[in-house]
């Protein structure tokens, strides 16, 4: 992981409130609302300074009631508009579930009306925020048609897909790990840039292993990428960046390259978006498969509080490690 | 309603339109349940038989940019929004030429270019997006307010709170209506609520709430009318319970045996169209030969609507696939 503090490096939460003040000034449809994100400039300050900057009808504090403001969301994005919500953690989104996967998700496929409008998610774990503010809710919306998922890794991804999620025309969820908001840190261009929705990338290219995975789990596969190279497994990790829509010819042309895979991610195991691209690699890349498809998860339990009880849930470069020693044998 | 009341405040055009639609809706309706009963129709059919001064009335009183979330009993305001009886009827019978072209039924349609929301079965979950709708309206500065309700059974939502208690806070250019029917599906308001008027519930949100005569076209129009020109002045929310009775069951499938008889017939002698017809013949704006003829006329609309809806096509199955994202062309600007 990044650690470089020079002074033209952006952190990922940096990067996050930078998309947000360009295209807000780029772009007067654009407005935010959300829980505390006013006054207080956000739980995690990303939109610090943004209420003086704005004024109160751009940079909304709302009632606490995640479903009414997103409710609302979707009403001025019919309307032309293009709100930002912020989920203050990614746990609350299932208080707005409802208007999420029967309004927002449905709205166009239904009756033509396009909804334009992102829902950021401060997800994941690793900050001990216990069972309530850890989540990683994405395969709950993973699994309903209508929406756009992106979980970006690096404050380039950071920046420039929650710009592409802005402006495209469909309800895009953004999952923006808590984890990395001020671990990693990056240069970031000059000009205007986005990165479009819909294309993974390869964070490290490699020919014996392909370990595709997403969010803060890029940077534990890329540490153990590194370790891997004393044993003379090649290891090429594939960012997913967009869960919907998949970018499955990357993942597909990675697969067939290495012929080996590990899917990994922070969600919990059971039902997650490796079980579905196991399935999927079952059905398209059955032939280039060199050994089983081995998925690196939590176990199914809620994410727990005490430091050791989390340290054991989630996955570690260890449990890579060992999966990429078993494959190797084969 | 006052008669000079009425003469003073609502144009005689205006309330012949209104009545009308009644006529229109209460055909098209009855028309959707003749279909139904024949398995030409399969699927839920919701009317608002009984009910239909309501979206009437309060769709009368809305100015043409104005936006409106109907509840699923609300025929009237998508036929004043030019849903033609064709339209609906293609809808109902799951055509391409209906407004969701198939993809959805019944009273599950709307279009943004004719300012309407298409209605979501989850009660109440259009209330916060119409704060929304009227929260753009806000921000741009524009003159529009928006219009959204639901029945007695959706106050009972999350939704109908979040959405009345945002709107309140904001001040934001729209009207919450209750259709209150007194029943929700089986479930009488006493099982729904301990409180016997729903407009109770406007209070804990600091907003105006009034109770209306619902199967009143006039008294429909004119306290619709006047909550409208609160919210455009920037007076905030006002909420307005419709007070009325379902005269069917829930859907057109359930016979309702749970509404005790003398109910409905209580009901009955207040019907909106009858009630309409006394007030035309009290101003002198129409007989029964006036009645007569408007009788007719929705009928043959009705006819061709229902000629137009069994002529289109039924979309491909593979025209399911078409739509689960929107181009950039297709966003409201």
């Amino acid at each position: 992981m990044t650690t470089a503090t020079a002074a033209s490096e952006v952190s990922y939460l940096e990067a996050i409130s930078q998309a947000l003040d360009e295209e807000m000034t780029r772009d007067e449809r654009v407005f935010l609302l959300g829980e505390d994100i006013g006054i207080y400039g956000g739980a995690f300050r990303i939109t610090e300074g943004f209420l003086q900057k704005y004024g109160e009808w751009r940079v909304l504090d709302t009632p606490l009631a995640e479903s009414g403001f997103v409710g609302a969301a979707i009403g001025a994005a019919m309307m032309g508009m293009r709100p930002v919500v912020e989920m203050q953690f990614a746990d609350f989104i299932s208080c707005a579930f409802d208007q999420i996967t029967e309004v927002a998700a449905k709205n166009h496929y239904r009756w033509g009306a396009a909804v334009p409008m992102v829902i950021r998610a401060p997800f994941g774990g690793g900050v001990h925020g216990g069972p309530f503010h850890s989540e990683c809710p994405e395969g709950w919306f993973f699994h309903s048609p209508g929406l756009k998922l992106v979980a970006p890794s690096t404050p380039y991804d950071a920046k420039g897909l929650l710009k592409a999620a802005i402006r495209d025309p469909n309800p895009v969820i953004y999952f923006e790990h808590k984890y990395l908001y001020r671990r990693v840190k990056a240069v970031l261009p000059q000009e205007d840039y986005i990165v479009p929705i819909g294309k993974a990338d390869i964070k490290r290219p490699g020919n014996d292993l392909s370990i595709i995975t997403y969010g803060a789990m890029v940077h534990l596969a890329l540490e153990a990428a590194q370790m891997l190279t004393n044993e003379g497994i090649d290891v090429e990790v594939v960012d997913l960046r967009t869960l919907i829509p998949l970018d499955k010819e990357t993942v597909y042309g990675s697969v067939r390259k290495t012929s080996k895979v590990i899917l990994l991610h922070e969600d919990n195991k059971t039902g997650g978006v490796g079980a579905e691209i196991a399935a999927l690699l079952a059905e398209e890349c059955f032939d280039s498969l060199d050994g089983p498809i081995i998925r690196i998860a939590p176990p199914d339990t809620p994410v727990p509080f005490s430091t050791p009880l989390e340290e054991f849930f989630l996955p570690k470069t260890a449990d890579i490690i060992s999966a990429a020693r078993r494959l190797a044998a084969y | 309603m006052e008669l000079a009341d009425v003469k003073r405040d609502i144009k005689r055009a205006d309330l012949l339109q209104m009545y009308y639609y009644l006529r229109l809706t209460r055909a098209l309706e009855d028309r959707v349940t003749a279909l139904y009963r024949q398995g030409r129709i399969v699927g839920g059919c919701y009317t608002s038989h009984g009910m239909e001064a309501i979206a009437v009335g309060y769709a009368s009183a809305l100015e043409r940019d104005d936006v409106i979330a109907p509840f699923h009993r609300d025929m009237g305001a998508f036929l004043i929004r030019g849903f033609t009886p064709g339209e609906v009827l293609a809808q109902y019978l799951g055509k391409r030429t209906g407004p969701t072209k198939g993809k959805d039924g019944n009273v599950h349609m709307g279009d943004l270019k004719r300012g309407v929301i298409g209605f979501v079965s989850h009660l109440a979950d259009n209330l916060p997006v119409a704060t929304g709708v009227a929260l753009a309206f806000k921000i741009r500065g524009e003159s529009r307010v928006a219009f959204a309700g639901t029945g007695d059974g959706g106050t009972s939502r999350g939704d109908f709170h979040e959405a009345m208690n945002f709107a309140a806070v904001r001040k934001l250019p729209v009207v919450f209506f209750c259709n209150n029917n007194q029943y929700a599906y089986s479930t009488p308001q006493r099982l729904q609520m301990a409180i016997s008027d729903v407009v109770e519930r406007a209070k804990a949100y600091g907003m105006p709430g009034q109770i209306v005569d619902g199967n009143d076209v006039a008294a429909v129009y004119l306290a619709s009318k006047h909550a409208i020109a609160k919210a455009r002045a920037g007076e905030g929310p006002t909420f307005l319970e419709f007070k009325t009775m379902r005269m069917h069951g829930h859907s057109e499938h359930d016979p309702a045996k749970y509404v005790p008889r003398e109910l409905l017939e209580e009901w009955m002698t207040r019907d909106p169209i009858l009630k309409a017809e006394r007030l035309l013949m009290q101003l002198g704006y129409g007989d029964e030969v006036y009645f007569h003829e408007i009788g007719e006329r929705t009928k043959k609309e009705i006819e061709a609507g229902v000629e137009f809806a069994e002529k289109s096509p039924l979309p491909e199955g593979k025209e399911v696939l078409e739509g689960v994202f929107a181009t950039e062309s297709e966003v409201e600007s």
